[in-house]
């Protein structure tokens, strides 16, 4: 009765990885601009006594959109907490434009932080200020910038997410779809090499959904961005992803293309892919039998 | 027998452990006042949430609480034949121990619960997190400057909380029940010192509003990222904070004026 927990595939290891661990050293801190923008290897990490990830190995690519799926609650969030220096890994290294994140001092961490971006499932808007002052406040933190330069920039991100005649506006102000526009906006105010999007159309309605689909696309092209999207939204992140992985059970099931992914065979895949209620992860909770629970034989008869 | 005894030990790790993360915390704290002295128009936002905002309160309850203690005081001293002595009696049961005690309790409601809210929410609405993305240290940013506003309001509060308090002990002193205007003044310039009353009910103040504030920033940055977590933590800064405030408040008074 319980879950199968299929293989994953034999993760790609890196040249010269298991030939020596100095080798890996060299290997993952290169900075060469066709090696992958984010390597992670190894990747081990427990919260509250369950295992979150056991092993988990990817590589992010320069210039790419990249989605990371898997279902809810396992761990696609925490993977971009852990990518961006906000969670320390248990055991593994991740590397970020061929720095290790976890070994930065924190001003190294901070600087590094300044060329990345993250959009959060919220939007995370300083409530406090309007939506002018929240795209410019990274910009006010890091770039002394005349006011009037700083206006215009301000209103040029605005722009590039249709939000220009929102700037006067409070976050209490917008729909949910415009607060996470205003917060895609703030997240590339510092011109970042990276954004990381975390699950950017839950919640949405379809109009908003087609607009972050579009938008994170563009923003990708036109500023060569590296995108890495987090959401269990299949089909609107296959439509935008140049290289999926799914994520479960601690574990990377399956990668490849989107259209390498949906030709994937394995049941539990093709299971999260189309959406099918029971499979190999059951509709059921793990529970006691029917019997015990319905003809007065559980513990709460007793 | 040996569960109770796990659990009292589970009790006191889980105690040591959040003591020794409010400590770290405030070490963090106090590691920004450097950049805080560099954007001081961010502390001038926090005195004015902390301070000015909690004036209200603090004007009413000390004028309040300065009339019963008249009222109070002139039954008693008047059986002694001593009712000329009601502007000692008041001005230095609030100067040393009602102003700033009740001051740190009241702003321990207002101001510290508002403070725990404040940042437990931003926690829970990933504010922390967004600013921690962009590279802004948020400890620096928003608990500095609001530690130190609710450690500089706290003994101004307390001041006029005192100041307000003579005034409605005067007022019914003097306005209601007679006492002599001159007596009432004359004996408090006499009697209250300004050393061993004043400062040291400034000192005590102080103490209080470097505990009151801690607490409230460390329970909301320590708080669990939900509803119910903001509301534990908002409920436990006062609890924590009045406990702390009378129990320091006997040490302080046993040290500084114990024989």
């Amino acid at each position: 009765m319980g879950q199968e927990r299929p293989q994953p595939p034999n993760p790609a290891p890196l040249a010269k990885a298991t030939e020596s661990p100095h080798a890996q050293v060299d290997d993952m801190t290169d900075r060469d601009p066709s090696a992958p923008l984010v390597k992670i290897r190894g990747l081990h990490f427990v919260r509250d006594q369950r295992l979150i990830f056991d092993g988990v190995d990817l590589d992010i690519a320069r210039g790419k959109v990249t989605a990371i799926m898997g279902p809810s609650g396992t761990g696609k969030t925490t993977l971009l907490k852990l990518i961006s220096g906000q969670l320390r890994p248990d055991a593994g290294r991740i590397v970020v434009d061929g720095e290790d994140v976890h070994r930065l001092a924190r001003h190294d961490l901070y600087r590094l932080r300044t060329r990345t971006g993250m959009l959060f499932q919220s939007g995370a808007l300083l409530t406090d200020l309007d939506v002018f002052e929240n795209v410019a406040y990274p910009l006010r933190e890091h770039a002394r910038l005349p006011e009037s330069l700083l206006r215009k920039l301000v209103l040029m991100k605005l722009e590039a997410v249709g939000l220009r005649g929102a700037a006067p506006l409070m976050p209490s102000q917008l729909s949910g779809g415009m607060a996470r526009r205003v917060a895609l906006a703030r997240a590339v105010a510092l011109d970042p090499m990276m954004i990381m999007y975390d699950e950017p159309f839950t919640g949405q309605d379809p109009i908003s959904m087609g607009v972050l689909v579009t938008l994170i696309r563009q923003l990708n092209d036109a500023s060569q961005l590296t995108s890495i999207v987090v959401s269990h939204d299949v089909r609107e992140t296959s439509s935008i992803a140049d290289y999926v992985y799914i994520i479960a059970n601690g574990q990377v099931m399956c990668q490849g293309t989107p259209a390498q992914v949906a030709a994937e065979p394995s049941q539990w895949v093709r299971q999260f892919m189309d959406g099918l209620p029971d499979g190999p992860v059951h509709f059921h909770y793990p529970a006691a039998t029917p019997e015990r629970d319905f003809l007065g034989q559980g513990p709460r008869d007793a | 027998m040996i569960n109770a005894l796990a659990s009292l030990g589970r009790f006191g790790l889980s105690a040591l452990a959040n003591l020794g993360r409010a400590h770290l915390l405030l070490l963090a704290v106090l590691g920004g006042t450097a950049a805080l002295l560099a954007r001081p128009r961010l502390l001038v936002a926090q005195l004015f949430n902390v301070g000015v905002l909690s004036l209200l309160i603090i004007l009413v309850s000390g004028l309040f609480v300065g009339m019963v203690l008249a009222l109070q005081g002139y039954y008693v001293l008047s059986q002694f034949g001593a009712a000329e002595s009601l502007g000692v009696m008041v001005s230095a049961s609030l100067v040393r121990e009602l102003g700033p005690v009740v001051t740190a309790l009241l702003v321990a409601g207002r101001a510290g619960s508002a403070l725990t809210a404040e940042i437990g929410l931003m926690k829970a609405t990933e504010q922390l997190s967004g600013l921690e993305m962009m590279a802004v240290d948020p400890v620096r940013r928003i608990l500095t400057p609001r530690f130190y506003g609710g450690v500089i309001s706290m003994p101004l509060l307390a001041a006029m909380f005192s100041a307000v308090g003579v005034i409605g002990g005067y007022f019914v002193g003097v306005g209601l029940l007679g006492v002599d205007e001159g007596a009432f003044w004359s004996q408090m310039q006499a009697k209250v010192d300004f050393h061993e009353d004043i400062v040291n009910g400034v000192v005590k103040s102080m103490v209080f509003g470097v505990v009151v504030t801690w607490i409230a920033l460390f329970q909301g940055y320590d708080a669990a990222p939900t509803s119910a977590g903001v509301s534990r933590a908002t409920t436990r800064t006062v609890v924590h904070s009045a406990l702390a405030v009378l129990g320091l408040d006997f040490v302080l008074t046993a040290l500084m004026f114990g024989e």
